[in-house]
């Protein structure tokens, strides 16, 4: 096979120092190991059994956006990673390892929207985690994403959040909220609590908005809640996406022992995507359990509840056309396509589609810990991402400015492309809008 | 430690409070938290606009605070909280304040008839004990363990700062353990779950030395092997030996002071946990993807689920009882192997009765709370129940449970069940 | 030239037939030990409904959002792969070979005509996918040498039975030509990108099992 040339290189702190300290010998003996120990069947099958057809290319959004470059198609990726890896039993050399890196982890979001194209069903995703974990083991991944990982082992939470700024957030939101709600509690540590309300690291850290706004609307609904003060409260998992699968597991089982230990029936989360793929999916696996060991409810099946149940009423709908992102770990990831759309119209005026969306969607671009490999590959993002701001522009000129995604990445990323793409758009979660149009009984006035 | 022989174990039912009665010019009140004899129950209110009150058996008391937290009992029956007072935060035992005030405190342990907590003081962190704090404090300080001395604290400690995306230094490994303040000299990269021996003399932890090697230290010094994971190691009571779960090949296995005891054929293990006697070591494990069970020295029970959690041991350690969940959001209670029949919204962590031929547990269905012995329901039902307690002679039950605004306690007979 | 005909449709078609049946049995042996052992977090998800459910809807031309996005691969493929399986089954010529061999007597054989143009479907369809693998940057990008070698390989047996059949150059040559390469053909299917034919059925069965039982939504 040729060795197709990559002039994309982006400098990293994390990949180059990483990649200075290995040797061929390293390289080989690590990937030796890997396939012995920890690639099992779909790997090898996997490899084997691509035709190379390349059907899947256009379902992947950098494809798209590069104007059909090859090198962004799955299974292009594929090509200049794995496949090179497997064929020359790991006899690669450093600077291959950097590309294989550069272009796993920042280069293809897991999103697995290659999976409705690829007629032998290849889960691209999957083979692009496996690199990851390649990576991961001989220690060449992105700093910042690096550094998330650290902050999970060190603090158990994605933000350095140490263990007393957690519950003085929480006491600190709770007293904001009070000179709206005057009763209002955000409960810690009871016992027996029908649900435990859990976040990720980045909602004490810079957006408490969002731990008020939650806290409002468990309130105003009058469910019997409670939050952590201990560590476990963080349910993201960055780690997940470093390839560190040990670290993985050992947050999934902090998180969820946290829930044993308060013995609450449900784990309600907020808006977050790749937290929800990490206890459905992947961490839970990892532990051993087949499934969530305590029910994982997402903030939009649990709005879906409180507004078909009448818990929380409407005041008002959020005026003007919106739009829909579906967050891939969600809607592609667990299916709650129907029930997003239940909420946004239930909350919004008018909602105009984008297409494909559904469990077609065309992921942010941010996702699968892209985001989290910093500020050296926002570009990547930007520009690997056209194909959504030719959608976003789309239903910007049906006179859409509004952006409903309930997931932290998708905003994150989101942000980034209607910046660059000059859209001027806004963006909400679902929780940011019916804190603001729902009837509030219980507050003063 | 507990004494249950003067508890009131005289048969009947009393009513300790009417939390009606504390309700004037009360806000809200809190969960309640009663005393392991139930004589007591005590709860935090809200008193006023940003004021706060402890209410113990209806007596507001003097002391106000502008916010009160975490309150919990200790097997004594203290009643501990934590209350700000100033924008500084006390431990309040019994309603007496520990002397000095922090800039947060949390993490409240009670061990051996003491009372440890968690500290952060201008942005560095620590442990304080009966009321003193460390000599030292540290740029960060987690996994906090309390000895059963009911003096020895431990906790992992960053013993060098970090700056912000500094991958590299905090792969060369800036933590520590900190016993009583005093850090070990080894550092790692990652410190886990101290535990104490029973002499409180040693301290053993899981440590990650590199991204990819775990193992145990034993007061700093590490075991001679490295895995791909480890849990929380214990302690072999009486002894310096220390026991883990490890992960070698994808499996795990048992290891004691770095030799591995148990063959690696479990897809997970962790929990270990002695009898007293240091005979028998039970776990919760899975035999297989989706199994959980419960392991006595090596043996898993013949009965799987596909969650299992609280893992309690009986008195004499012989025997055991785990809480299950199974498919559909059910639970039930597992005691020597066989599950309690029915199924229940939600089971909390069981109680052995002291000659070990009772288990006893509270279970809670439709919203309804029982207690349960072995299997059956005891007395009323209750709009919430507490853990209940057997007499020292096994023949009788202590029942706590709310039932609209009042609280009761009832011995019960425990013999028919 | 009798003898090594003699030779090529005895011993060594023995031996094709064996490689091509204990080399796929191999293959999928030691995929499946693989997969309960090393993927066993993957395998216990496994289930008939999503898995069939998933091999059913990707049996269906232009069904699937992947067939619909290449309509015209999809169409050769189809084609082509029908073809592929019903000629060498079917073909009257091999109906003689299958009694003399395994004893089984076919009701029904392809006219030979049909069978022809079949034939020829199948030399075009390489053709076309050798065009798209020159051509069309998606797929030469990610084309090894082995994909060509595979495609010559899958072609062969039809171009010399073509030959063969029509009595073109030399018969006796082509008819052992077209054995040795209907041969290799078959024992290189384990041992190949072939190797689809073998595993394709269970990667379905397996995303369809995480994406309908799991993911909850479809996965096509
Ligand atoms: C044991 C191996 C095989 C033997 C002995 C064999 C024998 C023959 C014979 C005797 C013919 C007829 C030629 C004629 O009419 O005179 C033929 C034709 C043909 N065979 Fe085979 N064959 C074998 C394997 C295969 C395989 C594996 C394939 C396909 C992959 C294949 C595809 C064809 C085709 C396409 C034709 C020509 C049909 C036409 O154009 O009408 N053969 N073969
Ligand atoms: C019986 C189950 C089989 C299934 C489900 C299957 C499925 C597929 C699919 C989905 C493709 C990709 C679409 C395309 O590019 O055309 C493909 C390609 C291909 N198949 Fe199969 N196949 C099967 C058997 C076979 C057999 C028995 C052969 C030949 C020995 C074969 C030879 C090929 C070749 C050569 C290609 C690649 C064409 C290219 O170069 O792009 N297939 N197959
Ligand atoms: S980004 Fe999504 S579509 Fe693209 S290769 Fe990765 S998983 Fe597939
Ligand atoms: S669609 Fe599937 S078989 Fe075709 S190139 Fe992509 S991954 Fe390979
Ligand atoms: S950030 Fe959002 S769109 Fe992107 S991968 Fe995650 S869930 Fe998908």
């Amino acid at each position: 096979m040729k060795e197709s040339k990559f002039d994309r290189k982006i400098d990293d702190i994390g990949l180059k120092e990483g990649i200075a300290k290995l040797t061929p010998e390293k390289i080989q003996q690590t990937f030796q190991k890997f396939m012995d120990s920890e690639a099992g069947a779909k790997l090898r099958v996997y490899h084997e059994t691509c035709v190379r057809c390349g059907m899947c290319s256009e379902a992947c959004h950098f494809f798209v956006s590069h104007d059909g470059d090859p090198s962004y198609s799955p299974v292009g990726k594929v090509t200049q990673t794995m496949n090179v890896l497997i064929n020359k039993k790991g006899r690669v050399d450093a600077e291959f390892v950097y590309k294989c890196a550069q272009i796993a982890y920042t280069e293809c979001n897991l999103c697995r929207r290659c999976m409705h194209y690829c007629p032998l069903g290849i889960d691209t995703g999957y083979i692009m985690s496996m690199v990851r974990r390649f990576c991961h083991l001989l220690g060449v991944t992105p700093q910042y994403i690096q550094d998330t990982a650290h902050s999970h082992s060190a603090t158990f939470n994605q933000m350095w959040v140490k263990d007393d700024e957690w519950p003085d957030a929480l006491l600190w939101q709770e007293e904001e909220a009070r000179d709206e709600f005057p009763n209002l509690r955000i409960p810690l540590d009871v016992v027996g609590a029908d649900i435990m309300y859990s976040v990720i690291g980045p909602e004490p850290k810079f957006r408490t908005q969002l731990i008020y706004q939650a806290a409002a609307i468990l309130h105003e609904a009058g469910v019997n809640w409670t939050m952590p003060s201990l560590p476990g409260w963080d349910n993201s998992d960055m780690a997940m996406y470093t390839g560190d699968f040990e670290m993985m597991g050992r947050l999934k089982r902090a998180h969820f022992e946290c829930a044993q230990n308060l013995k609450v029936k449900k784990v309600v989360m907020g808006e977050c995507g790749h937290a929800f793929r990490s206890v459905y999916d992947m961490g839970n696996r990892w532990c051993g359990w087949d499934n969530y060991p305590v029910e994982v409810v997402h903030s939009i099946e649990f709005f879906a509840y409180l507004l078909r149940t009448g818990m929380i009423k409407m005041k008002t709908k959020f005026p003007g056309p919106v739009t829909i992102h579906d967050p891939c770990n969600i809607i592609r990831g667990r299916g709650l396509m129907d029930e997003l759309r239940f909420v946004a119209h239930e909350i919004a005026e008018e909602v105009i589609e984008m297409t494909p969306n559904r469990e077609y969607n065309y992921c942010c671009c941010a996702g699968g810990g892209v985001i989290n490999c910093g500020p050296p590959f926002k570009n990547v993002r930007v520009k690997g991402n056209k194909a959504k701001a030719i959608q976003l522009r789309g239903v910007k000129e049906k006179g859409v400015s509004t952006v409903i995604s309930p997931c932290h990445n998708c905003h994150g990323g989101l942000e980034d492309i209607i910046h660059g793409y000059e859209l001027g758009m806004d963006l909400k979660f679902l929780g940011d809008i019916i804190y603001e149009h729902m009837e509030k009984t219980k507050a003063v006035e | 430690m507990q004494d249950r022989s003067n508890w009131d174990w005289d048969p009947g039912k009393r009513v300790v409070l009417d939390t009606a009665k504390c309700s004037e010019g009360v806000q809200w009140m809190e969960e309640l938290h009663v005393s392991p004899d139930g004589e007591t129950a005590a709860a935090i209110c809200c008193t006023d606009e940003a004021e706060f009150g402890i209410c113990v058996n209806g007596d507001f008391g003097e002391d106000r605070y502008e916010k009160a937290i975490c309150p919990t009992f200790t097997p004594e029956g203290k009643y501990v909280a934590l209350v700000s007072q100033d924008m500084e935060w006390y431990v309040s035992v019994d309603r007496e304040l520990w002397p000095e005030g922090y800039g947060f405190l949390w993490n409240i342990m009670v061990n051996g008839g003491g009372v440890a907590v968690a500290v952060q003081q201008d942005m560095q962190y620590g442990m304080c004990v009966n009321g003193e704090t460390w000599e030292n404090l540290y740029d960060n300080a987690n996994n906090f363990t309390f000895g059963p001395d009911g003096k020895s604290v431990a906790a992992a400690v960053q013993v060098e700062p970090m700056g912000q995306a500094e991958i590299f230094k905090f792969q060369s490994g800036i933590f520590s353990v900190a016993v009583n303040g005093e850090p070990w000299k080894e550092q790692f990269v990652n410190v886990y779950t101290p535990v104490f021996s029973d002499d409180c003399a040693s301290v053993a932890c899981q440590v990650r030395r590199s991204l990819y090697d775990y193992t145990i230290a034993v007061d700093g010094k590490v075991w001679n092997k490295n895995y791909n994971c480890v849990w929380e190691p214990v302690f072999k009571p009486g002894t310096k030996d220390v026991f883990a779960p490890v992960r070698i090949a994808g499996k795990w296995g048992m290891a004691a002071n770095g030799e591995l005891q148990w063959e690696n054929k479990w897809t997970q293990l962790w929990q270990p946990q002695f009898s007293k006697d240091g005979k028998n070591l039970w776990a919760i494990g899975a035999t297989g993807f989706g199994k959980f069970t419960v392991v006595k020295n090596n043996a898993p029970w013949s009965v799987t689920f596909p969650v299992v959690t609280d893992l309690v041991l009986s008195h004499d350690g012989e025997k055991a009882a785990a809480i299950a969940k199974k498919s559909g959001d059910k639970y039930t209670l597992v005691v020597n192997g066989s599950a309690w029949a029915g199924d229940y919204d939600m089971i909390f962590p069981p109680v052995f009765s002291p000659d070990g031929t009772k288990v006893g547990c509270v279970a809670e269905k439709n919203g309804k709370y029982n207690i349960l012995v072995n299997g059956k329901p005891c007395g009323e039902s209750f709009d919430r129940a507490f853990t209940p307690a057997f007499s020292p002679d096994s023949a009788k039950v202590l029942v706590k449970g709310v039932s609209g605004t009042e609280y009761s306690r009832s011995v019960l007979d425990a013999t028919g069940f | 030239m009798h003898d090594i005909y003699n030779f090529v449709v005895g011993p060594l078609a023995w031996f094709g037939w064996g490689v091509f049946i204990l080399g796929a049995i191999y293959k999928l042996v030691y995929a499946y030990n693989k997969f309960i052992t090393k993927d066993a977090t993957s395998a216990h998800y496994m289930s008939w409904k999503f898995g069939l459910r998933s091999i059913g809807a990707w049996l269906i031309p232009f069904f699937t959002t992947g067939w619909k996005n290449n309509p015209l691969v999809t169409a050769v493929t189809f084609v082509f792969h029908i073809c592929l399986i019903l000629v060498p089954i079917f073909l009257s010529a091999h109906a003689i070979l299958w009694q003399q061999f395994f004893g089984i007597e076919f009701f029904w054989t392809l006219p030979d005509n049909v069978a022809d143009i079949m034939t020829l479907l199948v030399i075009a369809a390489c053709v076309f996918f050798a065009v798209r693998r020159l051509a069309y940057p998606r797929v030469k990008f990610i084309t090894e040498a082995k994909d060509w070698w595979v495609l010559l390989l899958v072609v062969s047996p039809f171009i010399t039975g073509y030959l063969a059949y029509h009595q073109i150059f030399n018969y006796q040559f082509m008819i052992v030509l077209h054995v040795i390469t209907g041969l290799a053909w078959l024992a290189l299917i384990p041992f190949s990108r072939l190797s689809h034919m073998l595993f394709a059925l269970f990667t379905r069965a397996y995303i369809g099992s995480e994406f309908g039982g799991v993911r909850k939504v479809k996965d096509w």
